[in-house]
């Protein structure tokens, strides 16, 4: 099971250039699926443990932030203040974008 | 001997199994958003590293091992998205746009309060994709002229924000649709976002998976083009 999502992480590393593999291999993935060359039994158990610990996958990488303290530090407040309020911004105009465009289609369709 | 085992990927592996399984005790015990896990491991976990003197490249060893997975993992993003297919395509226009307008959200916000605040060129442009995953977002630093090692300290940080209090946020501004809320997450906070999403809600958590991919590509046709009329 596990083997047919690496065989994905694979195949993408070799075609894409601006897109990192693991993104591809999710499209390749949902194709596989739809298309029922993979069957979600197969893979359940294996794709559902992953998920369950996604939040541990990325402790390293926070990790990694240690080391550019120092870049981090030189303006912090500037990268502070954009990050916060960017982060925010992005959420509210996402969300109520989504759900503004959602509300008109079902308003049209009744 | 405590030296050789420093030098094994076991201690790296170790360290972060032992930390966050304590942190996620931790949030439990506690019910308190702020305590993340993931965000609380990644502090403790630096902090053991400063006061034991250990070189990065030392926890690096067994924490690239832990990284490695993480390929995998977005790839597993497609089960949830197809279990949940029949919802998502229902509202393919709405979450196009709405990714579409979080992306331009992104850079104009972010890039443009670091340069009302004075940030230097390098910081202006390191900041513009903060909200894309990782790998897209450094390749993109790199091609607009930031720094790609802040732009993925800066991607971190904005992951961690998100998981810490996006599905809070988002139900504050009025969100109900577990999908509205997962899109949102998903476009900001990109991977460890959806980490949190998927704990709160399965269908939000795949719409914020499938938010990850989009943004990301979005980004990286908008980010250049921007690039070329404010340079």
């Amino acid at each position: 099971m596990l083997l047919l999502q690496f065989i994905g992480e694979l195949l993408a590393r070799g075609c894409g250039l601006p897109i990192p593999g693991n993104v591809i291999g999710m499209g390749l993935l949902l194709v596989a699926l739809a298309q029922g060359w993979i069957q979600v039994d197969w893979i359940r158990d294996a794709a559902d443990l992953l998920l369950s610990h996604l939040a541990l996958l990325f402790i390293p990488a926070g990790v990694g932030v240690m080391v550019y303290f120092d870049l981090l530090r030189r303006e912090w407040f500037a990268i502070t203040v954009a990050l916060v309020v960017s982060s925010f911004a992005v959420m509210a105009v996402t969300g109520w974008v989504e759900t503004w465009l959602d509300r008109r289609e079902h308003r049209r369709a009744d | 001997m405590l030296i050789e085992l420093l030098a094994t990927p076991l201690f790296g592996v170790g360290l972060t199994l032992v930390i966050f399984v304590l942190a996620q005790k931790l949030y439990v015990r506690s019910g308190s958003i702020f305590l993340n896990p993931v965000a609380v491991s990644i502090l403790a976990i630096i902090g053991v590293l400063y006061v034991l003197h250990i070189p990065y490249p030392a926890y690096a060893a067994g924490g690239n091992l832990i990284l490695f997975l993480l390929g995998p993992s977005v790839v597993a993003l497609g089960l949830p998205l197809f279990q949940r297919r029949q919802e998502i395509l229902a509202k393919k226009v709405p979450i196009l746009a709405g990714v579409f307008a979080g992306a331009l959200t992104s850079i104009a916000t972010a890039s443009g309060l670091a340069w009302l605040l004075g940030g230097s060129r390098e910081v202006v442009w390191s900041m513009a994709p903060k909200s894309v995953t990782t790998p897209i977002a450094i390749g993109l630093a790199e091609k607009v002229g930031g720094l790609p090692p802040l732009t993925a300290a800066i991607v971190v940080l904005t992951g961690c924000l998100g998981a810490i209090c996006g599905p809070e946020f988002c139900r504050a501004i009025g969100l109900r649709d577990p999908a509205a809320i997962g899109l949102a997450v998903g476009t900001s906070a990109h991977g460890i976002g959806t980490a949190r999403m998927l704990e709160v809600d399965r269908l939000g958590g795949a719409v914020a998976g499938l938010a990850i991919g989009l943004n990301g590509l979005i980004t990286a046709f908008l980010l250049p083009v921007i690039f070329l009329l404010f340079r």
